[in-house]
C-alpha cells in the first residue's frame, strides 16, 4: 500500500483493508501497554481542520496522534479567518505554509477532503474524517476491525445498515467497505431515507426490518436525526422508531450471535432503545476503543517513516516494527 | 481602430455561408454595410479569409455579464471581448445583476455601458421586482427602451397566477411594431431546493443534495399550459433533460407559440464530470445524464431546438474555489460555444450557424441587423471562421475576467478568424482589437 491520502474507502484494495486491519492489531496492543505510546511519529505534525462539530472523530484522532507521538494542531473553525471570509483554499495553503505533514479533514460538505487534496499535491497527506453525506473512511475501518474482532471474519457475515442511509457518509463508506470484505449488505430504510438511485450498489434493500432482522449477523444502526421529520422524510420519531427502532421485542427475534452496532451519538429511545444500548451484544464501545488502534494504523501508513516495512506481500511482523523504538514518556526526549 | 468613414474592407477568399446558402465570395464592407458580395472583389483594406467560411455574426440569447455588482467576475466590457472572440456579434445579457435589472434605470446604464463594447449588447429584463418573484416588474417602461426579452434567470418565476398575469400584461407590449417575449429559467424552486447537481446515480454515489429532472420539466408544463392559455409567446431557457426537450417539441407541433435554446454544456458533458467535486462543473441547470445529452443533440439535429445559447456565467477563482455545495453554479461559454457545436455535433455548418447566429437573432427579434443573409444593403456584423484550426482551450488565455471553463485542455476544431462588428473588424486574426 502506497497511499498519499485516505479519502475513500474506494481508493482501498482488499489487500490495503486487510494490511490496515492486521496494523490496528499492532496498535490496539500498543494501546493496552501501560504506557501506551511509541514515538514512530515523531517530529511529524498533524493538524485537524474540522470545519464541523465533532467531538467523538477528533478526540480519537488526537488520542491516535498522541500515542504515535506526533505533534497536533488544531484548525478551529469558529474562531478563524473562515469568519472573516478567507475561502477553503487559502485557509489550507496558510496552513500548509506553517509546516504541516498531515491533514485531518472534515467538512459538512462532501468532496472537500479532494479538494484539499487537489491544491495540496503529494505535499501533504489528507485524511478525510468525514465529508457531508459522502464518506467516513476510518468509521467504515474501525466498523470492519470491531465485527472482525467479535465475529471472527467480515467475510460472508449478513449485515443490515437500518435507518437514514441517504445522509450517510458512514453508511456509504461502511458499504463500500463491507462488500469489498465479502459481507453481505442490506439497507433497510423507509424510501424516502435512501439515496434516490442505488442500481447498481452491491447491496440488498428491504423496507421491512422485522422480516430480515431474523436473518442478519450484523445490525448497523443509524443516528436518526430530528430535522428529518421537517424534510417531509419521515412522519414522526414515533413512527420511525415504531417501524425501524431496535427494541427490546425485536432484539428477540435476533440470531443469538448477533451483534448491534452505532457510529454514535445515539439516540437512545429513537433507533435503539436504552435498554439494547447496554446488553452485551452491543459493541458500541468497542468500536469507539478501536477507533483509536483503527486511526492509529491510518496515520502511520500515511505518515511514518517505516512504511517501507510495511509494503510488499511479505507478512506483516507488526510487533517487531513498533516495538523496536522503546516507548518512551512525553517529554522525556532531548 | 474604427474604419475611417467610406474605407472599404474586403473579406477575401472566403466561403460565404447564411440561410440562403454556400458560395465561394469575397465580401466587400464599407459604411457599417455589405456592399458587394462576389468573385475577385476588392477594397482599400483587406482581411484574409482563406480557406475560412464567412458567417453572419452569432448571436447569443444568455450572456451573464455581471455588471452591474460583480465586476470582479465580468464586466460588460470584457464579456462582449470574450463574444467577439467567439464569433458573436450581438449579446442579450440577463437581468441577474446586483442590483437586478428590473427598471428603466438598470436598462439605461447596462445600454450605455454596452454602446463601447465590440459587440452589440442587449439587456433582458427581469419578469419580476428583484427578480423575487412576488411583484411584477415594470415591463412596459423597460419595452419602451427596446427591452424585448423578460426573465427572472437564475431562478424560475414559481407563482403559476403571477407568471399567468406577466404573460397576459407582456401580451399587450410592443417595441418598435413587435411584442415582447417571457423568457422562463424553469426550476421549481422547492422541489430542487437543496439540489447542487443533478439527482442520479452520481449524486448518490457522490453524497452530493441532487436535484430530480423533474423540477425542471414541471415548470416547463406549466409554462407550456399557460402558454396555451394566454396565448403569449415564451422562450424556454437552457433546457437540459429529455422530458423537456420532448414536450416543448411536441407543444410546438400543436401550434403553440413557443421557443427554446440548449447551452453547449448541456449536449458536451454529463453529470460524470462531477465526480472530482471540482465546482467548476456546477451549473444550473445541472449536468444530466448520457441519455438526456443524446436526447439534446437528437433534438438539434432534428430542428425541435431553435438555437444554442451560452448561459456564459462568469465566476471568480475564489467563488469557484469553495466546497461543490457552497460554490455558485455556472460556467463560461462565449469563447467556446461555436468550436464546441462544430466539433461536437454532426452538424452541416450551416445549420450549426442557424442555430448559433440566424435563428436566435429571430427570436430576439435583432433579424434586421443581426444573423440576416449577407447581401449588399445588411449591416456587416460578420465572422469569420477557419473550420479547420484546432486548438486547446487554455482558460489563462480567455478574454473573460474570470476562467471558470470546464473545457480546460479540450481540443476543439474551429476557431474565430475575424469577427466585424457594424463594419468595423473587432477581432483580426484571432486578436481583439478594442
Amino acid at each position: 500500500m502506497a497511499h498519499q491520502h485516505l479519502l475513500s474507502v474506494s481508493d482501498l484494495a482488499v489487500e490495503d483493508l486487510e494490511q490496515l486491519l492486521r496494523l490496528t492489531d499492532a496498535f490496539a496492543e500498543v494501546s493496552r501497554r501501560q504506557i501506551p505510546k511509541v514515538p514512530a511519529l515523531r517530529g511529524k505534525n498533524v493538524v485537524w481542520l474540522f470545519y464541523e462539530d465533532s467531538t467523538r472523530t477528533r478526540l480519537s484522532f488526537e488520542q491516535a496522534a498522541k500515542r504515535l507521538s506526533a505533534d497536533t494542531m488544531t484548525f478551529s473553525v469558529s474562531s478563524s479567518s473562515v469568519k472573516k471570509g478567507e475561502s477553503l483554499r487559502d485557509t489550507v495553503l496558510t496552513i500548509e505554509a506553517m509546516g504541516v505533514d498531515g491533514i485531518v479533514v472534515r467538512h459538512g460538505s462532501a468532496g472537500v477532503p479532494w479538494q484539499v487534496a487537489r491544491w495540496l499535491g503529494d505535499r501533504v497527506s489528507v485524511v478525510n474524517a468525514g465529508d457531508g453525506w459522502h464518506e467516513h473512511p476510518t468509521q467504515a475501518l474501525l466498523d470492519c476491525y470491531t465485527i472482525r474482532d467479535r465475529c471472527g471474519t467480515v467475510a460472508g457475515l449478513r449485515i443490515g445498515i437500518v435507518g437514514d442511509v441517504k445522509h450517510s457518509r458512514v453508511a456509504r463508506s461502511d458499504v463500500l467497505a463491507f462488500t469489498a470484505l465479502g459481507a453481505e449488505v442490506t439497507l433497510i430504510a423507509p424510501p424516502t431515507l435512501l439515496p434516490s438511485n442505488i442500481e447498481g450498489w452491491p447491496v440488498r434493500v428491504s423496507h421491512d426490518l422485522d422480516a430480515v432482522l431474523p436473518d442478519l449477523d450484523v445490525v448497523y444502526l443509524l443516528r436518526m436525526q430530528r430535522e428529518r421529520m421537517t424534510e417531509h422524510l419521515i412522519p414522526s420519531l414515533r413512527e420511525y422508531t415504531a417501524r425501524y427502532g431496535l427494541t427490546e421485542r425485536r432484539v428477540d427475534a435476533m440470531r443469538d450471535d448477533a451483534i448491534v452496532m452505532h457510529p454514535g451519538p445515539m439516540n437512545r429511545g429513537v433507533e435503539i432503545s436504552a435498554e439494547v444500548a447496554d446488553l452485551p451484544r452491543s459493541v458500541i464501545i468497542d468500536q469507539v476503543r478501536n477507533g483509536v488502534a483503527v486511526r492509529m494504523a491510518v496515520l502511520y501508513l500515511l505518515l511514518g517513516s517505516g512504511v517501507d516495512r510495511v509494503l510488499g506481500t511479505a507478512p506483516l511482523d507488526a510487533d517487531a516494527l513498533l516495538t523496536a523504538p522503546e516507548p518512551v514518556v512525553e517529554g522525556a526526549v532531548g | 481602430m474604427a474604419a475611417p468613414e467610406g474605407t472599404t474592407i474586403v473579406l477575401k477568399g472566403g466561403r460565404v455561408v447564411d440561410a440562403d446558402g454556400e458560395r465561394t465570395a469575397d465580401v466587400v464592407i464599407a459604411d457599417g454595410l455589405v456592399v458587394g458580395v462576389g468573385p475577385d472583389l476588392s477594397g482599400e483594406r483587406t482581411l484574409d479569409a482563406a480557406g475560412c467560411i464567412v458567417a453572419p455574426g452569432l448571436v447569443d440569447l444568455h450572456s451573464h455579464l455581471r455588471q452591474p455588482g460583480q465586476e470582479e467576475a465580468e464586466t460588460i466590457e470584457t464579456g462582449a471581448r470574450a463574444a467577439a472572440l467567439g464569433g458573436y456579434t450581438c449579446i442579450l445579457a440577463m437581468p441577474n445583476t446586483i442590483p437586478a435589472v428590473d427598471h428603466a434605470g438598470i436598462v439605461r446604464e447596462v445600454l450605455e455601458l454596452g454602446r463601447a463594447a465590440p459587440c452589440d449588447v442587449l439587456t433582458a429584463g427581469a419578469i419580476t421586482v428583484g427578480r423575487a418573484g412576488e411583484q411584477l416588474a415594470p415591463l412596459g417602461e423597460m419595452a419602451a427602451l427596446g427591452v424585448r426579452f423578460f426573465t427572472d434567470d437564475g431562478a424560475g418565476v414559481a407563482d403559476a397566477r403571477l407568471m399567468r398575469r406577466a404573460m397576459e400584461y407582456a401580451g399587450g407590449l410592443h417595441h418598435a411594431g413587435r411584442g415582447v417575449v417571457l423568457a422562463q429559467h424553469c426550476e421549481d424552486p422547492v422541489l430542487a431546493s437543496g439540489g447542487h447537481m443533478h439527482e442520479g446515480e452520481w449524486s448518490s454515489k457522490l453524497g452530493i443534495p441532487g436535484q430530480p429532472a423533474e423540477a425542471e420539466e414541471l415548470m416547463v408544463m406549466r409554462d407550456l399550459a399557460l402558454a396555451r392559455l394566454t396565448g403569449t409567446r415564451v422562450h424556454f431557457q437552457h433546457l437540459s433533460t429529455a422530458g423537456s426537450v420532448a414536450m416543448v417539441a411536441a407543444a410546438k407541433d400543436a401550434g403553440l407559440p413557443v421557443t427554446c435554446e440548449v447551452t453547449t454544456h448541456h449536449f458536451t458533458l454529463t453529470h460524470a464530470s462531477c465526480t472530482g467535486y471540482d465546482p467548476v462543473f456546477k451549473v444550473n441547470p445541472p449536468l444530466r445524464t448520457d441519455a438526456d445529452v443524446v436526447a439534446v443533440r437528437q433534438a438539434l439535429a432534428n430542428g425541435s431546438i431553435d438555437c444554442i445559447a451560452t448561459d456564459h456565467a462568469p465566476h471568480t477563482q475564489e467563488a469557484k474555489e469553495a466546497a461543490f455545495d457552497a460554490a455558485p453554479p455556472g460556467m463560461l461559454g462565449l469563447e467556446t460555444a461555436l468550436a464546441l457545436t462544430l466539433t461536437e455535433l454532426d452538424l452541416p455548418v450551416a445549420e450549426a450557424l442557424a442555430l448559433l447566429s440566424w435563428r436566435p437573432a429571430e427570436v430576439l427579434g435583432v433579424e434586421a441587423s443581426h444573423g440576416g443573409p449577407i447581401v449588399p444593403g445588411r449591416a456587416a456584423n460578420l465572422t469569420v471562421v477557419d473550420l479547420e484550426e484546432r486548438w486547446i482551450v487554455d482558460p489563462s488565455a480567455l478574454a473573460s475576467r474570470s476562467r471558470n471553463t470546464p473545457y480546460a485542455g479540450r481540443e476543439l476544431a474551429g476557431r474565430v478568424r475575424h469577427t466585424v462588428l457594424h463594419g468595423e473588424p473587432v477581432v483580426i486574426d484571432r486578436e481583439a482589437q478594442r
